[in-house]
């Protein structure tokens, strides 16, 4: 299987969104290349409500993002990112409002998650990467990988690996395929992490604050990764510390405080004429 | 009668642990079963061939003396022919034939022995005998408060030489050869409690029993009897009781008594007889090449056992740690009740209630099935609380992980959550395994021939208790202790991933 590995990048996202959602979505594919913030409302969260016990954790947050849009969530630690991204996708219920991603819509009442088919295909339509990585220890790079194309889309075995082969390339991870998680450094397990989610050939990747557990240099190469996705038209919802890459990176950076949506403009805005003095402090501090 | 005999086939049960002259393994032969019961069932089914007009053999099964009374009523055999003595208790439960043997029981000590010389001398002195034996009841009666009670009947004189009970109330075969020829033992006082020995049946089977007694009686007119009684050296003025009307002058004469009973000058002299000293250990040790093939394929009935139980723990461990899990709340409580259940209960009793208790019910089983179950059902309490804590060790960041991609709860169960937790379950469980690999010897009770009950058999028929001990235990050590390691290896490498 190794003559595949020269393979360039993946195909681009029209072909490719039809290859795996089929028939089951019904909006037509973005435009590869489309300018950002061109391309059709992949996500749309309506009024998002949600208590961890008594405490309100979000407080009514509406959020869109759209195809081949990267939107930069910063925010005060424990003002709800994390959470707001979980329930984008379904991993969190909430109170009230709702989610919808692509053609499927999430129910969710009494902070239940969403379960079942629509969750599932919503989770196909967003892949998410997360700040400790997640890899399954019991399984090798490649498996890791392969896993999901395979019990989850149905892909053959050699399908599966071909796909594999082509991200791994693109993530500079080819010659640690056959290793087991344990043995690779902190930057290779969340670009293996971003592959295991790319082979899912999703149309929108969240991503936890992918970078914060790596050192300087790892951080480099795992943005790099992200911002070479940007180019494909995905749609891109990344929390993070990272200011510089917020600024650089982002088409869109919204700020979360407290639960609620205090902030979302062009980085430009956001960081040069706030228009919240939470926003303010926040940034003071954390430029500082 | 009909449906037993028809196949040919008189199924009889009896311990082969009875010992000499009852049933033993030939030291010799060990895989070949001697004693004067054997012979004796070989001569009935011969008479009742001849009564039957067709050819009928005798089969031994294997027993656990304790047992024999429910492997009766579960048809596991179709008689008892074991030494065993008609008592009214019995008779309750049982049906009986004619005796076929008189015994009385005989006092035996050590020979220095002073204090005693007759069982009134014995009250506040500890006496050794087979446990739910005659003798057991007349020590008792007697109010002889300190009753050791053996299984075998080797044990009872090894501890009587080694100052650990007084005296030794046996019947009286058990005597002659196991006492008798020892110099450091000594009977005292003539043998007393006369009893009979007959052949227990289901209380159904009158028709059979009523064969078999015909059976007996021409056994005893032909002199055949008296032959097998002389061989073994069982012979004695006793047996003139035996014989019953309407033909009890012949049966008397047969026997070697004249038909007032008194013993005939002439009687005839059995042909050949069996040494006493067979059981000193002089005459036939057990040699290595004789019983090691014998050890090794119990210990490959352990083993089997140990496999086959584990899998069925583990497959059932696994679905009751799923139910207890992510089941609805009803299927969780009796999850939960399930692994109480069979935590809370000896594994023994379970055996039991599975073998005896079900077949009372119609639900019988093969004794190593039923081994299999009991072990598997009980054991499968233990793993599926060691799956359990194993499933919940994983993170739950790995399940979001796995929904992330879109599995579904059960397909990221199958394959991200449920491998992980095994390996980490896997230590614990090669422990488990381990344990089980020696509670297997439980399964004696119900009469399944694995590696501790094959050496008890051979160690009573030949004494060599060190010897083989050694060699059983050797074997015990060979698997187990490779298991060991395997269990801590599998436990480091749990901890490191
Ligand atoms: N499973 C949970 N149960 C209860 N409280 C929770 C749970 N998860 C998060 N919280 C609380 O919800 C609040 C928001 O948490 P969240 O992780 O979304 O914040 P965050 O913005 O991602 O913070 P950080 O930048 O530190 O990651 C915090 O106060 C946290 O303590
Ligand atoms: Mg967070």
């Amino acid at each position: 299987m190794n003559e595949d590995c020269d393979s360039p990048l993946p195909p681009p996202a029209a072909a490719r969104s039809d290859s795996t959602a089929g028939s089951d979505v019904q909006c037509a594919a973005p435009p590869r290349a489309a300018p950002a913030g061109d391309g059709e409302e992949l996500i749309e969260a309506t009024g998002l409500t949600k208590r961890f016990g008594e405490r309100l954790i979000l407080d009514g947050v509406s959020l869109r993002v759209r195809s081949g849009e990267t939107v930069a969530l910063i925010g005060p630690s424990g003002g709800g990112k994390s959470t707001l991204l979980r329930c984008l996708n379904g991993l969190h219920g909430w109170e009230q409002g709702s989610v919808r991603v692509g053609p499927y819509r999430l129910e969710s009442t009494g902070n239940v998650r969403p379960n079942g088919q629509a969750a599932q295909q919503v989770r196909r339509l967003l892949g998410m990467v997360f700040q400790d990585f997640q890899l399954f220890p019991h399984l090798t790079v490649l498996a890791n990988i392969c896993e999901a194309p395979r019990r989850v889309l149905g892909l053959s075995r050699q399908e599966a690996e071909e796909r594999a082969w082509t991200l791994l390339d693109r993530v500079g991870m080819k010659e640690r395929a056959t290793a087991y998680p344990d043995v690779l450094s902190g930057g290779q397990k969340q670009r293996v992490a971003i592959a295991r989610a790319l082979a899912m050939q999703p149309r929108g990747l969240l991503c936890d604050e992918i970078t914060s557990a790596l050192d300087p240099e790892l951080k480099h190469e795992v943005l790099e990764v992200v911002q070479d996705l940007r180019r494909d038209g995905m749609a891109l919802v990344v929390v993070t510390h990272e200011m510089g890459f917020a600024r650089r990176a982002a088409d869109r950076v919204v700020v979360l405080a407290d639960g609620r949506l205090i902030e979302d403009g062009p980085p430009q805005q956001v960081f040069e004429q706030p228009a919240s003095p939470r926003t303010r402090q926040f940034l003071s501090r954390v430029l500082a | 009668m009909r449906q037993q005999l028809a196949s040919g086939v008189l199924h009889w049960g009896g311990d082969e642990e009875g010992g000499i002259p009852f049933q033993f393994r030939d030291p010799e032969h060990p895989e070949r079963l001697l004693g004067f019961e054997v012979e004796l069932a070989d001569a009935l089914a011969r008479e009742l061939s001849v009564l039957l007009k067709h050819k009928i053999v005798a089969q031994f099964t294997p027993y656990e003396w304790v047992s024999l009374a429910t492997g009766l009523a579960r048809g596991d055999f179709d008689v008892i022919l074991s030494g065993y003595e008609i008592t009214p208790e019995r008779q309750q439960q049982m049906r009986f034939t004619r005796p076929y043997y008189i015994y009385a029981q005989q006092l035996v000590v050590r020979r220095d022995e002073t204090r005693i010389r007759g069982l009134a001398d014995c009250r506040g002195l500890a006496v050794g005998t087979l446990s739910g034996s005659a003798a057991e009841r007349v020590l008792e009666i007697a109010g002889i408060v300190q009753r050791v009670g053996f299984d075998g009947q080797v044990e009872p004189f090894l501890e009587l030489e080694l100052g650990r009970v007084d005296a030794v109330l046996l019947d009286t075969p058990i005597v002659t050869f196991y006492a008798e020829p020892n110099p450091r033992l000594r009977t005292v006082g003539a043998p007393f409690a006369h009893g009979a020995y007959g052949i227990a049946l289901r209380p159904a089977d009158a028709a059979l029993a009523a064969c078999l007694d015909e059976a007996l009686g021409r056994l005893m007119e032909k002199g055949e009897l008296a032959q097998i009684l002389g061989k073994w050296r069982l012979w004695n003025t006793d047996q003139a009781r035996l014989a019953r009307p309407p033909r009890a002058a012949a049966e008397l004469a047969g026997l070697g008594f004249d038909p007032q009973g008194r013993p005939l000058p002439d009687r005839p002299q059995p042909r050949e007889v069996v040494a006493p000293d067979l059981v000193t250990g002089r005459a036939a040790r057990l040699s290595f090449w004789r019983y090691a093939p014998l050890l090794l394929r119990a210990a490959g009935v352990t083993v089997l056992l140990t496999v086959l139980s584990m899998g069925v723990a583990m497959a059932v461990g696994l679905v009751v740690a799923v139910a207890r899990l992510y089941g609805p709340r009803p299927l969780r409580a009796l999850a939960l009740v399930y692994v109480e259940f069979f935590r809370g209960i000896p594994l023994l009793l379970l055996l039991f209630f599975l073998y005896f208790g079900l077949a009372q019910f119609g639900v019988e089983m093969p004794a190593v099935l039923t081994a299999i179950l009991g072990f598997g059902l009980n054991y499968a309490a233990y793993e599926a609380e060691i799956y359990r804590s194993a499933i919940l060790s994983v993170p739950a960041r790995q399940w979001e992980a796995a929904r992330a991609l879109g599995m579904t709860e059960a397909l990221a169960f199958r394959r991200i959550i449920f491998p992980q937790a095994f390996r980490t379950a896997l230590g614990p469980m090669t422990n488990d395994f381990v344990a089980l690999f020696k509670d297997t010897s439980l399964v004696s009770v119900i009469a399944v021939r694995e590696l501790t009950k094959e050496y008890l058999v051979l160690a009573r028929s030949s004494l060599q208790f060190v010897e083989l001990g050694l060699l059983t235990a050797a074997l015990y050590l060979l698997m187990s202790v490779p298991l060991g390691y395997l269990s801590r290896w599998l436990e480091q490498r749990a901890g490191a991933r």
